[in-house]
């Protein structure tokens, strides 16, 4: 029998120990509670959930909340399954603690998806148990029993216990291996509008991020790093530094030089102050560099396709016309609002940590491993991240506070500025897209021909995109340009990248083929039916969505002045189609709307979904409208958002309309997948409106 | 260092601290007011806004020795229960994603109902310069609608 009782007492220590002091839904339980009764049974069949002898529920949200709306929507999955009243749940950021909440990251649009079926079952199993408990109370059979908004109800008699008078007794069941979890149809959470639990505590600037960390006796800590990629530290005097109001140390560790103060603006002029010499350490890279290397390896051929159908370079020799296009993206950098930061408490062997990681479990390993303590000297507390689109992904900044802690003997709360962000990040990959098409004699594609080439990454293109499985004759080829310049993982990696480039082209083919491009689409997938080797795509959700977005925008009705254009993608096993409105004047952009149809499976919380839908899309756009890093001798040049640009309120459409397939399917991934059709639906457009197609991004300064 | 008495969200604070410390650092740092944020440190974003008077400025480029007697209000300011018409509409709206540059907005939507009850879409577009990376744009300008039918007292 597993245990399903908790005393107070035991939750107090837990839950401050994980949160290190920081939770603010425990301080409004600790509140809620009696203080008198620290030994009192409290109900908790497992890690996800507690209820107190007042029927105060608390419900734990296992994954860092990153803005992708997971801490209010797992534990809306477990209140759906739990019968209780939403209004009157507590919420808290679940410690870190993989061994009871399994895998915590935020990552792939998977939070939802992964945990769909158990965290439905984590309620469940209690709901069963209270249920249980009621029964044996009454002395009726479980089969009278029913539940409703916290309480368990006898439905003959009409009594009803609610579940904090239960705690006692369902805290001695045996909890129930197998539990039967809702029809879909009986949903009173899952599907609803849901705020954002957090709401109240961030429009009043109450401290929930790793930023906002302070701790008795930490010393505020700014670093100096390497001024390019390419460079390492050579020597430093800190003579000047030391002489600064308010700076206690300066430590170096590797090619970084820390200066830790009693403030943040001390360490900003001590770092100032610091006199250091570089040297270089390999070559010092510039974006035209990489330019010129990617124009030849996309002209070409790999020694082995990355897929192969049929035999595109037949096709190709044999067509009656070959339409061929070049797209190009920029580096990108992730620039969170929340720049980099992480506070550390290394002292005796043992790390205390708290700050944003999207990947707890490999943060703790890694800093582990570099400060060489066992795993289990090392806890992680995890806050509320200020964005993240994959920038957490990697644990430098957890090491390098863990790092300059130990060395320095000190807490620290290490924050980069906005420009050591820019200078310090790993890159969406710069990537060019060469395509060529075949048409044949009856004005079909019957060839595709791919080569695709990325700095420094493992995946410049995705194999198996639509429309590959439809076209007989289809071949991708892809290059990795190496680098010194690190890259990684940017919100809806290589999709954000390829949609542009493939939904544009496929626009082009339908222009040139005089076919309206959502018929052409349709026309396409309708061939995937009987496919030339495998498609990974699903034809129906893929026809939906298409389908659901024309008719949402009207889509083959023009409207006067507007222009129209479309893109529909499919990533993270999610369906997007979009349509762009838009007019052009002067060289003037202007999006007056988007449309977005989206079938994700089961929504969740629906004003989350359609947050998450419209943030995607606008992501999305404002990148391909304003955003590209260069680098000139390893150097980046776009250091903050003076030069690196991100679009605000008068770009942003006024509307993004948002609906989504009805489906009690699994649920999707939904953090991404709006953002990669996006830039393309716009630059569709735009060619509507001037007959100007866009093929590098960013397209603001092709436009003007 | 040097002494600076400085009047934040009605309240007389003292602070001893370096003149051209900017009063985003002063108010986190020296204060605990972190609802203010830190986004770029060069006035672009917005994360670190603040209302001196009724007007909103930027604190990570506003040095202490500035401020003078002028009255600072922070989102920790903006009302006794978190319960301003803008928050409301804020919560209403459920704009926030992230939530880090939202105190920001909030400050810069309250400053632009003060001049402006009933704004326009332009009024909006040239008075909400704040940067959203997550993009939420769309509910923050439904947001300050929502204010604005709220009426008077922003």
């Amino acid at each position: 029998m597993k245990q399903a009782s908790l005393s107070r007492r035991n939750f107090l220590r837990v839950t401050t120990l994980a949160g290190g002091g920081m939770m603010l839904g425990f301080e409004m339980l600790a509140k809620a509670l009696p203080e008198t009764v620290a030994d009192e049974v409290l109900f908790s069949p497992n890690a996800y959930l507690v209820i107190d002898p007042k029927g105060i529920v608390t419900l734990m949200a296992p994954n860092p909340e990153i803005g992708q709306g997971v801490k209010t929507a797992l534990p809306m999955l477990l209140a759906e399954e739990l019968d209780v009243d939403w209004q009157k749940v507590v919420v808290q950021q679940a410690p870190f603690d993989d061994s009871k909440f399994g895998n915590q990251s935020a990552g792939g649009s998977g939070a939802v998806r992964g945990r769909w079926e158990s965290a439905r079952k984590a309620g469940a199993v209690a709901r069963q148990m209270l249920v249980t408990a009621a029964a044996q109370t009454w002395s009726v059979p479980e089969s009278e029993c029913y539940t409703e908004n916290g309480f368990v109800i006898h439905k003959p008699s009409g009594k009803k216990l609610h579940y904090g008078q239960l705690t006692e007794k369902a805290a001695l069941l045996p909890v129930p291996e197998d539990v039967k979890l809702k029809d879909p149809k009986d949903f009173t959470i899952i599907g609803k509008r849901v705020r954002n639990v957090d709401n109240k505590a961030i429009i009043t600037g109450k401290p929930l991020f790793g930023i906002d960390t302070r701790r008795e006796g930490m010393l505020f800590t700014m670093v100096k790093r390497p001024p390019a990629f390419g460079k390492k530290l050579k020597s430093y005097d800190d003579s000047a530094t030391l002489k600064v109001p308010g700076v206690k140390k300066v430590v170096r560790w590797k090619d970084v030089v820390a200066v830790l103060a009693t403030s943040t603006w001390a360490a900003k002029k001590g770092r100032d102050a610091l006199k250091t010499e570089w040297e270089d350490a390999g070559p010092l890279e510039s974006t035209p560099d990489h330019d010129a290397a990617f124009r030849k390896l996309i002209y070409t051929e790999a020694e082995k396709p990355v897929r192969e159908d049929g035999d595109a370079k037949k096709a190709l020799a044999n067509a009656k016309k070959v339409l061929e296009s070049v797209y190009e993206v920029p580096v990108l950098s992730h620039a969170p609002m929340e720049p980099i930061n992480f506070f550390a408490d290394v002292r005796d062997g043992k790390a205390e940590l708290y700050g944003p990681t999207q990947v707890p479990g490999r943060c703790r390993t890694d800093v582990a491993k570099a400060l060489g303590i066992p795993e289990e000297n090392v806890t992680l507390g995890l806050p509320r991240h200020g964005g993240a689109f994959g920038r957490k992904l990697r644990s430098d900044n957890a090491v390098e506070a863990a790092m300059i802690s130990s060395i320095a003997q000190a807490p620290v709360q290490l924050l980069w500025t906005r420009e050591d962000d820019m200078q310090g990040d790993f890159y969406r990959p710069s990537s060019v897209f060469r395509y060529r098409a075949a048409i044949d004699e009856n004005n079909e594609v019957n060839g595709w021909y791919l080569i695709a080439a990325a700095l420094n990454s493992g995946r410049p293109s995705i194999a198996d995109n639509f429309p590959a499985g439809v076209i007989p004759n289809y071949r991708n080829d892809a290059h990795n340009l190496q680098s010194n310049i690190p890259t990684g993982p940017w919100r809806a990696p290589t999709h954000n990248a390829v949609a542009f480039a493939e939904q544009c082209f496929l626009d082009e083919i339908a222009y040139e083929l005089k076919k309206d491009p959502v018929a052409f689409r349709l026309e396409l997938l309708e061939k995937a039916k009987t496919p030339y080797g495998n498609i990974n795509f699903n034809i129906p959700r893929f026809r939906s969505v298409i389908e659901l977005a024309a008719k949402m925008s009207n889509w083959g009705v023009q409207t006067p002045g507007r222009y129209k254009g479309f893109a529909a993608y499919f990533s993270f096993h999610t369906y997007v189609a979009e349509v762009a409105e838009v007019s052009v004047e002067k060289g003037k952009l202007k999006v007056h709307k988007i449309y977005a149809a989206v079938h994700c499976g089961q929504v969740v919380n629906l004003s989350g979904a359609e947050n998450q839908v419209q943030g995607g899309i606008l992501d999305g756009l404002g990148h391909a409208w304003h955003s590209a890093l260069t680098f000139d001798k390893g150097a980046v040049k776009e250091n903050n958002f003076h030069t690196y640009k991100l679009m605000r309120m008068d770009d942003a459409p006024p509307e993004v309309e948002v609906q989504f397939v009805p489906s009690n399917d699994p649920p999707t991934g939904l953090g991404e997948p709006a953002l990669p059709p996006a830039p393309a639906a716009v630059c569709n457009a735009i060619f509507a409106a001037t007959g100007k197609r866009i093929r590098k991004l960013p397209f603001g300064p092709e436009l003007a | 260092m040097a002494s600076f008495n400085l009047q934040i969200n009605n309240r007389q604070y003292t602070v001893d601290v370096e003149p051209d410390t900017p009063l985003l650092w002063v108010l986190r740092d020296e204060l605990n007011l972190v609802g203010t944020k830190y986004g770029c440190g060069i006035a672009q974003c917005g994360a670190c806004t603040v209302l001196m008077n009724d007007n909103a400025v930027r604190s990570c480029s506003l040095p202490v020795s500035a401020v003078g007697n002028n009255k600072i209000t922070t989102i920790e300011g903006l009302s006794e229960n978190g319960d301003h018409p803008v928050q409301q509409a804020w919560d209403e709206a459920d704009v926030p994603q992230c939530g880090y540059c939202q105190s920001g907005q909030i400050l810069s939507a309250v400053a632009l109902l003060k001049r402006k009850p009933q704004p326009t879409d332009e009024d909006i577009n040239a008075a909400m310069t704040n940067i959203c990376r997550c993009g939420t744009y769309i509910r923050i300008r439904k947001a300050i609608h929502l204010a604005a039918q709220k009426g008077g007292k922003v």
